[in-house]
């Protein structure tokens, strides 16, 4: 499964000091440890970057594939800076990231037109206006429309992951089965397979530090069963990596050999 | 609707690997497709063929083959400027078996004068092949290494007992390397993992399976490399990556398809045109799994492969 890293987000502190002045070195050391660590693409989480966030976006990719050769999954909702992303981006170590689009409208509009021009794949996410949708069934209507749009915008369906959301367990126990659930039915909206996607540290929100690591690692492998083809997570949590592997391992995806866990 | 041939897409690369030095290196695999499917990737370079050549005179092998090199074959440099020179050879690899403690036992600097003397005298590139004991070969190896210094040779084979020396002196001495493991995918996998861990440069790694000929045990060697390239294209496994080797001749050569005269096996037909077909066979069988790179011994028998070759390329 693709490890999508999430350690180079505007919301940590370091992170956002490094991206406001302009500062490699935090930025640079967090991209390598990440792909050491197991990542296959990093996410650039620049938030809504409203100020100069093309000029950003520019300079953030630049700076992390310098040292990285990874493909990046671009994280903003700035249209413009997204573009500036997708500009930049080196394609050598595969194609860039849109994240994301949605079945939102107007997001949907700004974001699908930029994966046909820039030939990027492109995460969807299920959900609309009204916020998402509580059975797997209505993600199922929504990731049709972002299906449909993209067929507009000559986007290829193995360009596109499916995220069905993840909501937190102490919140919203039904949910973490619906997702599940989702997961399945994505799958079955296309031959070949849709691709999907997660971001999974939000299933343990809420819950005591201490459990936050186990529910996260037990529900990704939950959701690979069903055939999960990437999350973005936290890399440099060994044992989340390590769960990974495993079920990879278990479920044929990679090829057995006694020190799997250190490749 | 017209009809559009149905193609496989892949997701990972062979890795290519250069052998020898100057105008006539040779470089292997580099593919994104499965064997011979060129329409649905790119194959940069043809499977080589190395002729097969020994340290001390070939006592062991059949007649018919014997007398294909009885002029040069007392002498390593002049039978490998045969091979060079008359008979086209695109590589040679030089099998040090005289070192072998049940043979001739020769030492690892008596191994070392002969490499040096064979690279003195050719210009294509070199594959050294110790006497597959593995003892023996951390020694001969690290000798032959180092008087190949330079010329950028294939050495092996690095074998899980003795994979820790041979990997150091193809590493300290710029060489590529073979890894062989007993025709077991997942061993084959742990090997070059080892040997990464190493340091040594998994680009660097050519992969041998363990080769067996027609009618004994090809199709376990086979469906080995079959799952070898899988992985490698399809699961983008890096440390499957390697191009394959397959040492062809050792083990055609002594099956008694290829020894048993014609009056003991009217139905046979001629032994000498046996052996060419059983070796040229197995090797097609292998090119047909993914092989990249085939150490033959019968000049008509590569012939054949050749034109196989070229004519699905």
């Amino acid at each position: 499964m693709l490890i999508i890293g999430e350690r180079i987000n505007v919301i940590t502190k370091a992170q956002r000091q490094a991206m406001q002045d302009r500062d490699k070195g935090p930025i640079q050391d967090m991209a390598i440890n990440q792909v050491k660590s197991g990542a296959g693409m990093l996410d650039i989480n620049i938030g809504p970057a409203e100020d100069k966030g093309d000029e950003l976006m520019d300079w953030i990719v630049k700076t992390v594939q310098e040292v990285a050769h990874v493909p990046l999954c671009l994280d903003t909702t700035n249209p413009v800076a997204m573009e500036a992303g997708l500009k930049a981006h080196d394609n050598t170590w595969g194609r860039a990231m849109i994240n994301s689009a949605s079945g939102e409208e107007e997001r949907l509009n700004m974001m699908m037109p930029l994966a046909g021009k820039y030939n990027s794949l492109i995460i969807g996410l299920t959900l609309n206006k009204q916020g998402i949708p509580a059975l797997a069934e209505d993600r199922c209507a929504i990731a049709a429309e972002i299906m449909g749009k993209a067929v507009e915008c000559g986007v290829p369906m193995e360009d596109i992951y499916l995220d069905p959301l993840i909501m937190p367990v102490p919140f919203s126990q039904e949910k973490s089965l619906e997702s599940i659930r989702a997961i399945r039915m994505f799958k079955e909206l296309n031959d070949p397979a849709m691709k999907t996607v997660v971001g999974l540290s939000n299933i343990s929100n809420g819950a005591p530090k201490t459990l936050r690591p186990l529910l996260n690692r037990v529900y990704t492998a939950l959701l690979m069963y069903e055939g999960l083809d990437s999350a973005i997570i936290d890399p440099l949590e060994r044992e989340m990596v390590e769960v990974i592997k495993t079920v990879d391992i278990l479920m044929g995806k990679t090829l057995y050999a006694h020190s799997y866990l250190e490749m | 609707m017209a009809f559009v041939v149905p193609k496989e897409t892949y997701n990972g690369k062979v890795c290519e690997v250069e052998i020898g030095t100057g105008p006539r290196a040779v470089k292997i695999g580099g593919e994104n497709t499965l064997p011979f499917l060129a329409f649905e990737g790119s194959v940069p370079n043809k499977p080589a063929i190395a002729y097969e050549i020994q340290d001390v005179p070939p006592d062991d092998w059949p007649q018919t083959l014997q007398d294909v090199y009885k002029d040069v074959s007392a002498d390593p440099v002049k039978w490998a400027k045969y091979c060079q020179d008359e008979l086209g050879a695109q590589m040679i690899a030089l099998r040090l078996i005289g070192t072998h403690p049940d043979r001739q036992n020769r030492s690892a600097e008596d191994a070392a004068k002969t490499v040096k003397d064979v690279l003195a005298a050719i210009n294509v590139p070199l594959i050294i092949l110790g006497s597959n004991n593995a003892e023996k070969d951390a020694q001969v190896l690290k000798s032959a290494c180092d008087a190949a210094s330079g010329r950028n040779c294939l050495v092996g084979k690095a074998q899980e007992a003795n994979y820790k020396t041979v990997v150091a002196s193809a590493m300290a001495s710029g060489h590529k390397l073979i890894a062989m493991s007993d025709l077991d995918v997942n061993l084959a996998k742990q090997l070059n993992i080892l040997i990464t861990q190493m340091g040594f440069d998994k680009d660097k790694i050519v992969t041998d399976p363990m080769s067996s000929a027609l009618g004994y045990g090809i199709e376990y060697t086979y469906s080995v490399m079959e799952r070898i390239r899988s992985a490698a294209l399809f699961q983008n496994d890096q440390t499957m990556a390697p191009p394959m080797v397959n040492d062809v001749g050792m083990y055609v050569w002594k099956v008694k398809e290829t020894m048993a005269p014609e009056a003991d096996q009217p139905s046979w037909g001629p032994v000498a045109d046996r052996g060419i077909g059983w070796e040229a066979t197995t090797a097609m069988g292998f090119l047909m799994a993914g092989s990249d790179l085939l150490i033959m011994r019968h000049p008509k028998a590569v012939d054949t492969v050749v034109k196989m070759i070229d004519g699905l390329v």
